[in-house]
């Protein structure tokens, strides 16, 4: 995992007269404030995206794939044109790629509970929902990186949104990711190892992804099928960015994906606090 | 040194009592510790110090009894606790995908520090535990005495009244134990309370002002370390043989003399309590008058580990889980896996360690 040509670096002793001077010289601050604390713990996730960028690599390259393969092996067949399948995958895979990211921000917390760190961060006086919450801000800034990587390979194949309407879409899609990634932290809670928490979260998400219509419009369905899909809310999602991106503004599927988001928020926060102070 | 609260007790805890399913893993334990003092909680691996702990330094809620730290009850007032306390847990508690400044830092933005202080104060702490060189370095690249100064100074970052280290030098080597037990001698004359938890009879002999000896999840004796060895009431005579097969043969002669003896780990040593100098020199001339070789005797105060066997009729190695006691397990090793009273419901509770 680390770097085997890394040798662990053996230094000085510890000073004893510092180590006095050091304790002597801390008045104690005020204590940290909710929001400051939440903040904190946002810079902490970007830390991660910056010393462990694979992780935010995994989750791109696979998307990636998956826009160059369906539109120009696939496009064809399903579209008739590479150029119109493209419009019409490009806005689901954006989804698709920003969903499969909320996995690891379970899995991340996961890892931290394997780590004796969390047990340190609860027994600071701090506010108790700074540490889910601020992980959950700093991965929302995530998930905006991992979409616009998406929109941007779109551009360069041609693909030509609404601006405005793009970074609409983007936020909307993200506003959901925040929400269902509550449903993989409380999993990262209740699961044994980082590795469970992947494999569930991909099973979960990837089947629903499929059974949706990021690569097919339902009317191409058998009618029990189809009907599954026009309710699923990633079907929903990618419907209101496919609109937003041309310039429209689906008011009724906005609102719909962000009483999803609000929902699973509603359902899922309070649990995931419970089980994080409970650890 | 001053004293913050009414009674001058850091920790004053009653019936403390913790389950986990039907394992009870903290069985009523009582705890007094007077602030600015090292008290050590001395037992086995799953003896149920890490539980204790962790109920004091409100991670976990007590099932019953009673505890205030700092004056401050542990179920009530867990905020005004928090702000008194660190944590030094038996995982190293620090990131291990930061740096070591980036660890420093967060900590130091956690208590409330602007970013220019906990940055500045960080710089102070790396550079007081000799971790100035290494600073900018991911965590996961330390070594593990690094690691462990680098979780102690994580510790102070805002210097606590009371702090709970737990298994401190688990895994270290001998040098960097005593790096470590110099880093915990300079917190203590700074005024630090600190309660320690240890596997190592050694670590609390050299460290603790009193020590409570904690079997199957109670107190089975408390007291000074002078106390507790006076209150196995003889010392001990330690005879290393020249040649370990001898060492049956040595003992047949001892026995008759001292009474019981014990064979130690060292396969040429065995010793035995004597009540004084004279009956020790007389078990070590009856040795060379029956041909025994000897290479080296020494006669002193019985050791913590002969106080755990007085007490409770095992040797502390043998009571609790997997892990070799002793000897730690050499240089740079990795932590070792979590103590066995450490899993609570739906976590494993011992075999893997940390990747």
């Amino acid at each position: 995992m680390t770097a085997a040509g890394t040798p662990p670096v053996e230094l000085a002793h510890a000073d004893e007269a510092a180590v006095r001077r050091a304790i002597a010289s801390t008045p104690r601050p005020a204590a940290a404030g909710p929001l400051s604390s939440a903040a904190t713990f946002a810079w902490r996730g970007m830390l991660k995206v910056k010393h462990v960028p694979e992780q935010l690599l995994d989750v791109t390259i696979t998307p990636v794939m998956f826009v160059l393969m369906f539109t120009y092996i696939f496009g064809g067949a399903i579209s008739g044109s590479t150029g119109q399948y493209r419009d019409y995958l490009v806005p689901g895979i954006l989804v698709m790629s920003v969903l499969f990211t909320t996995v690891y921000s379970g899995v991340a917390l996961n890892t931290d509970l394997t780590k004796g760190v969390v047990d340190r961060f609860r027994s600071l006086p701090i506010w108790g929902g700074a540490p889910l919450l601020g992980s959950m801000a700093g991965d929302s800034a995530r998930y905006l990186a991992n979409g616009t990587v998406i929109l941007t390979l779109g551009v360069a194949l041609g693909f030509r949104p609404e601006p405005l309407g793009a970074v609409a879409a983007l936020v909307l899609v993200v506003v959901l990711a925040f929400g269902l990634s509550w449903v993989f932290c409380a999993l990262g809670l209740l699961m044994r190892s980082p590795s469970a928490v992947m494999n569930a979260g991909f099973m979960s998400v990837f089947p629903l992804t499929f059974l949706s219509n990021v690569f097919v419009q339902s009317s191409t369905l058998p009618g029990p099928l189809a009907a599954f899909v026009d309710v699923n809310p990633i079907s929903i999602l990618a419907d209101a960015s496919r609109a937003l991106m041309q310039g429209e503004v689906p008011a009724d599927k906005i609102l719909l994906v962000l009483a999803v988001a609000a929902a699973l928020t509603a359902a899922f926060a309070p649990l995931t606090a419970r089980l994080y102070r409970r650890r | 040194m001053s004293v913050s609260t009414l009674t001058g007790l850091a920790i004053e805890a009653t019936g403390l009592t913790k389950s986990f399913g039907t394992t009870r893993a903290v069985d009523g334990v009582d705890l007094a510790v007077r602030e600015g003092s090292v008290y050590g909680v001395l037992g086995p691996n799953g003896a149920g110090k890490t539980t204790t702990i962790r109920m004091l330094a409100t991670l976990v809620a007590p099932d019953a009894g009673t505890a205030s730290v700092m004056g401050h009850d542990i179920v009530a007032e867990p905020d005004a606790v928090r702000s008194c306390i660190s944590l030094t847990g038996q995982l190293a508690s620090v990131d291990e995908d930061l740096t070591g400044r980036e660890n420093l830092i967060l900590l130091g933005r956690l208590y409330g520090l602007r970013r220019p202080a906990a940055k500045g104060r960080a710089d102070e702490l790396l550079e007081a535990f000799g971790l100035a060189e290494a600073a900018g370095r991911l965590v996961k690249h330390f070594s593990g005495g690094m690691r462990r100064r680098l979780d102690i100074a994580a510790s102070i970052v805002v210097t606590p009244q009371l702090m709970f280290l737990d298994e401190p030098t688990t895994g270290l080597d001998p040098r960097s134990r005593n790096q470590v037990w110099d880093i915990i001698r300079a917190l203590v004359s700074g005024g630090t309370t600190i309660l320690l938890c240890t596997q190592y009879l050694e670590e609390a002999d050299q460290l603790a002002d009193g020590i409570a000896v904690i079997d199957r999840g109670r107190v089975i004796a408390e007291g000074t370390p002078a106390q507790l060895k006076a209150s196995v009431g003889s010392g001990a005579l330690r005879v290393r043989l020249l040649d370990a097969g001898q060492r049956d043969r040595a003992r047949a002669v001892l026995e008759p003399v001292l009474g019981a003896v014990s064979l130690e780990a060292d396969p040429a040593a065995l010793s035995g309590p004597c009540g004084d100098g004279d009956r020790g020199a007389a078990a070590v001339a009856a040795l060379s008058a029956s041909g025994v070789h000897v290479a080296g005797f020494s006669l002193g105060q019985p050791s913590l580990d002969e106080v755990f066997l007085a007490l409770t009729g095992h040797r502390a190695a043998e009571a609790g889980g997997s892990d070799p006691a002793g000897e730690g397990p050499g240089p740079d090793a990795e932590d070792p896996g979590p103590d066995a009273d450490r899993g609570g419901p739906g976590r494993p509770a011992g075999g893997d360690g940390p990747r």
